[in-house]
């Protein structure tokens, strides 16, 4: 498919080789008076000019550029254009991706160290990017960088990086920054110690710290940063790094209203893990202190584990079921979720969750969206539900194979009523039955 | 002047409802049907042992009707561009009928033979029978690009009229007056081949369960059509029974074209009429033969559809590339039973149930291993006997969340998804023999049973059945979160995703500088330029030609799409 693509690469080098000449001007206003001052061309624009101009271009464009001529190559290396940047390291046996050329991470490390400020790592599932990430981040020392991400596409091929190597690669970032504000490191060796590091260094900057699935942290090592880092405003974890104490640090007087904090709950045995239980008066201390928060659960447990969950009130305002949930589940969620404000169900069973959803709509006056996968709910205990929230759902994500027709309704008057109580145009999710 | 027609099969295997054969012996004075096989790529070719075994037995039946209408099927071995000259000149032909092919490869090489057909003065005639409507017509109703999501699909349907009537079969007097004239070293030149013949062995191969052939697909319509009316056809209770093969089932048949989708159109409908006192039928009766026309349509002016890069209406995600893991899941040695079980069925069989299908589809991509669509595909096409390329290829990237805008929060577990259709383990017992003495508790989890369990059930896990090769619950939370960092990056997917909280702290996601791509012109670069622009939060910043320069064919054709697919409004 080569229709309609636009060489950029061709045109500067027409104008490479009109650098000092006028070329293709048709006499007019223009091309005269640029014809009499043939010192002003291309070439010559204003650096500030090149520079926005080169703001729009990808950075193989911007690198074919630079090498146009020196001012612009000049501006090519202008800091403005190096305040961001994306390290991908994919390896061709492990990924369909591109990695960033060797050559150009050389150059930036050498010249452009000390201007990133917005840097993330995408890694691919393989070891050796992991190293080449770690590699790079040891080496930028002459620092002040804002925002670090550390992804992996794929599998978490941090995990597999030797920890001392991770950890003090890490720490050279934490150390030379001394003012990172937003840091992703979920799925990586990180450690205690480097969190003190962290806090150490950063402890005034810090807004926001995602660290899901990090299991060579410990809850002392969390605590810490909560209790000193008083702006931070986002947070990511595991359950079993929420304590009380890490509540009560967060919701303390210094600290600033808390946004976001997403936990994950993950049985590390599946089967075999016994979930400890946070206070009531610990969640209610938090939203006290921020009654804006937004808390984000996202589930992947066995149906047995959920026992200690939800037995009182819980301020959750997203909750995701990455697994089964059972019909008690729900129910309890509709008894003690007040703030429930997004609900996502991967499967439940072959009991009709009727009467759980409608009393979801009663008790959780706040939610706006809702969707449901491998569920049974029958199609009038569905219209019911919607007749009772229908106004303020946003997002209304039904599988198809969840809705049973009844007596009331069948599939096709089902739309309809829906669309009418929703207000909108509305259908279920399909999946291609053929 | 002499007419000597010759009519091309392709698909369309079948003589009723056929145009084109209808236009070949539409005043001629001679025909001859043929089919072109290469019997080199037999071996080469991503086609399994089933599929060969179900196109033969459809070109013997054809064969077969012809016989009885004192013609024979011509079996040509060799490639359509060589064979073709020869035949116009050895037989003296006039006029060329086939039914028309929607798919890229297809068109091109029948623009190529048509053209060729004219340097001959060979005249042509191509009629569309494959699909329900003029796939042409539905994309033009829908402002020249083809519909992204079923909905849109299904409303633009509502508007058409009825697709064309059936044609009836050909019969003998059609036959008699434009005779065949069928040499007596026919079968040494033209018969069909066997199996042997092009290199596979046959010996251990079981019975066909499908079998291939006008005249079973027009028998197994008669069962399907006759039970569609005890209970409800568009809720079928899907229990295990639903997994086996279907003595009416009909996908294959389709597929090859042995059934015309008009006469099982036709014949839905007038069941239908006749059971509801003649109330027209909703759409929903259509749903099976609409997904495939849809699939149809979305890939048509597409040649990249069956590609990740390169292709504007595919989501260009991180897939993993792990031949270990794509090899134990093909092979059906993943160690979880039901993935197994299914993955063996498709090899012994052909075919899987559509569930079946989403559930290890699911688990080879966003579920569980994060292996590219495509993988799956390639596999699929060389084992499903109603995978054509256009809508295996859609329902991967459907699957996988690649494509048409799909929610990517329902993740099928290997587990829990099986003991729900699949309580007490038939299924499973069926085909993966050494787990059957299993008990219902464990037969989808063997390796949880206790080792006093496995040994008594000659079936030790790690021994005489594989480990699970992944942890579930662990890989399910991996991939949602990489589906999210995919989706995340697009802004005008908020408010048609969930899990779409997102972070406050924006400095890394959006920008007010625009943003430029970074070490190559990124893949994502490709999707934001194909997906609708003015839907974007970005201001209109980087020039149009620009984004066009990113591979794409067709631009914007989803943002008409999203607009009028007002199921979802825009959170804009």
């Amino acid at each position: 498919m080569k229709r309609g693509r636009v060489n950029i690469t061709s045109k500067c080098q027409g104008f490479s080789s009109t650098e000092g000449r006028i070329k293709r001007q048709k006499p007019g206003p223009l091309g005269s008076s640029l014809a009499q001052r043939p010192a002003e061309d291309w070439g010559s624009l204003p650096h500030h000019v090149v520079l926005h101009i080169f703001q729009y271009l990808s950075l193989v464009d911007r690198a074919r550029a630079s090498s146009v001529c020196r001012r612009w190559n000049e501006v090519f290396h202008i800091p403005d254009l190096w305040r961001r940047f994306e390290f991908e390291l994919n390896q061709p046996a492990t990924s369909y991706l591109k990695s960033t050329h060797p050559d150009l991470i050389q150059q930036i490390i050498k010249r452009h160290a000390q201007h990133l400020q917005y840097v993330s790592f995408k890694v691919d599932s393989c070891t050796e990017s992991a190293e080449a990430a770690c590699n790079i981040l040891s080496q930028l020392v002459n620092c002040t960088i804002k925002t670090l991400g550390l992804i992996s596409t794929a599998r978490p091929s941090f995990m597999d990086v030797s920890q001392s190597h991770f950890v003090s690669a890490l720490t050279v970032v934490f150390v030379n920054s001394k003012s990172l504000s937003s840091i992703k490191i979920d799925d990586t060796p990180v450690d205690d110690p480097s969190l003190k590091v962290l806090v150490a260094n950063n402890s005034d900057t810090l807004k926001l710290l995602k660290m899901s699935s990090c299991p060579h942290v410990s809850p002392a090592g969390i605590l810490c940063v909560a209790d000193q880092c008083h702006g931070l405003r986002e947070l990511a974890l595991n359950y079993h790094l929420l304590s009380d104490e890490l509540l009560l640090a967060l919701s303390s007087e210094k600290h600033v209203h808390l946004e976001h904090l997403r936990i994950d709950v993950v049985s590390e045995t599946p089967g075999q893990t016994h979930f400890h239980t946070i206070k009531r008066s610990s969640w209610e201390a938090l939203i006290r202190h921020s009654p804006k928060v937004n808390i984000v659960m996202y589930f992947f447990l066995e149906e047995e584990e959920f026992e200690p969950f939800f037995r009182e009130e819980t301020p959750v305002t997203h909750l995701y079921f990455g697994r089964a949930v059972s019909k008690e589940m729900l129910g309890r969620i509709g008894l003690n979720c007040p703030r429930l404000v997004e609900l996502v169900v991967c499967a439940n069973g072959l009991e009709p969750l009727d009467e759980e959803l409608i009393r979801i709509a009663e008790r959780c006056k706040n939610l706006t969206a809702i969707g449901l996968g491998e569920c049974e709910v029958t199609c009038s205990g569905f219209v019911e539900f919607v007749k009772m929230c229908g106004g303020r759902l946003t997002q209304l994500s039904i599988m198809e194979e969840v809705l049973i027709p009844d007596n009331s309704y069948n599939m096709e008057q089902i739309h309809s009523e829906v669309s009418k109580h929703l207000g909108r145009m509305w259908f279920p999710d399909m999946m291609p039955t053929w | 002047m002499v007419v000597n027609s010759v009519h091309w099969f392709r698909k369309g295997l079948r003589l009723h409802d056929n145009p084109a054969l209808q236009e070949a012996l539409d005043g001629a004075d001679t025909v001859r049907c043929v089919y072109v096989l290469d019997p080199w790529f037999a071996g080469s070719a991503n086609v399994g042992f089933n599929r060969w075994r179900f196109l033969l037995e459809s070109l013997e039946d054809l064969d077969n009707s012809l016989r009885r209408l004192n013609s024979r099927l011509f079996v040509v071995r060799g490639q359509p561009t060589d064979v073709f000259p020869r035949l116009f000149k050895e037989w003296n032909v006039t006029r060329l009928t086939f039914e028309y092919d929607s798919e890229p490869y297809g068109k091109e090489r029948d623009s190529a033979i048509i053209k060729m057909a004219r340097n001959f003065g060979v005249e042509t005639r191509v009629r569309n029978s494959h699909t329900l409507y003029k796939l042409e017509r539905i994309i033009e109703l829908n402002n020249n690009s083809p519909p992204l999501s079923f909905k849109r699909f299904q409303a633009l349907i509502q508007r058409l009229e009825l697709p064309k009537r059936p044609l009836q079969t050909v019969t003998v007097e059609q036959m008699d007056s434009c005779p065949t004239p069928v040499a007596a070293n026919h079968d040494e030149l033209y018969s069909v081949p066997s199996l042997e013949e092009l290199g596979f062995k046959t010996t251990d191969q079981g019975q066909a369960v499908w079998k291939g052939g006008e005249t079973e697909a027009l028998q197994r319509l008669h069962r399907h059509v006759s039970k569609e009316w005890v209970g409800n056809y568009w809720k079928p209770h899907i229990n295990v029974c639903t997994l086996m093969a279907s003595p009416s089932g009909l996908s294959p048949y389709l597929r090859f074209g042995c059934l015309s989708c008009r006469t099982l159109y036709y014949r839905l409908r007038e069941l239908y009429m006749k059971a509801y006192q003649h109330t027209p039928p909703p759409l929903t009766l259509f749903t099976q033969l609409l997904w495939r026309e849809f699939f149809y349509t979305a890939a048509t002016h597409n040649p990249a559809f069956d590609r990740m890069t390169g292709n504007p209406i595919c989501m260009q995600i991180p897939w993993d590339k792990n031949p270990e893991a794509l090899a134990k899941w093909a092979e059906g040695r993943t160690g979880f039973p039901w993935i197994d079980a299914i993955m063996t069925q498709l090899r012994q069989e052909g075919w899987i149930h559509h569930l079946a299908r989403h559930a290890v589809a699911c688990f080879l991509t966003r579920g569980d291993l994060w292996i590219s669509w495509e993988s799956g595909m390639k596999v699929f096409e060389e084992m499903l006997l109603d995978a054509d390329w256009s809508v295996n290829a859609g329902s991967w990237m459907w699957l996988s969340c690649s494509s048409f805008f799909q929610q990517f929060f329902h993740c099928y577990c290997p587990v829990g998804f099986a003991r729900r259709i699949d309580p007490s383990g038939h299924y499973i017992r069926k085909y993966i023999p050494k787990l059957k003495d299993y008990p219902d508790r464990y037969i989808h989890e063997p390796w949880k049973a206790p080792e006093s369990v496995q040994r008594g059930c000659n079936c030790v896990v790690g021994v005489d059945y594989p480990m699970p090769m992944v942890n579930h619950a662990e890989t399910s939370r991996l991939n949602i979160e990489r589906m999210k960092q995919v989706y995340q990056q697009f802004s005008h997917y908020k408010g048609l995703s969930l899990l779409e909280v997102v972070p406050v702290i924006r400095e890394q996601t959006e920008s007010s500088v625009p943003k430029s791509s970074m070490s190559h012109p990124s893949c994502n670069d490709g999707m934001v330029s194909s997906l609708c622009l003015s839907l974007s939060h970005r201001k209109r910043e980087r020039p149009i030609d620009l984004h066009c320069s990113q591979g794409c064919s067709q631009p914007k054709m989803q943002c008409v799409g999203l607009d009028r697919d007002s199921n979802r409004p825009l959170q804009q």
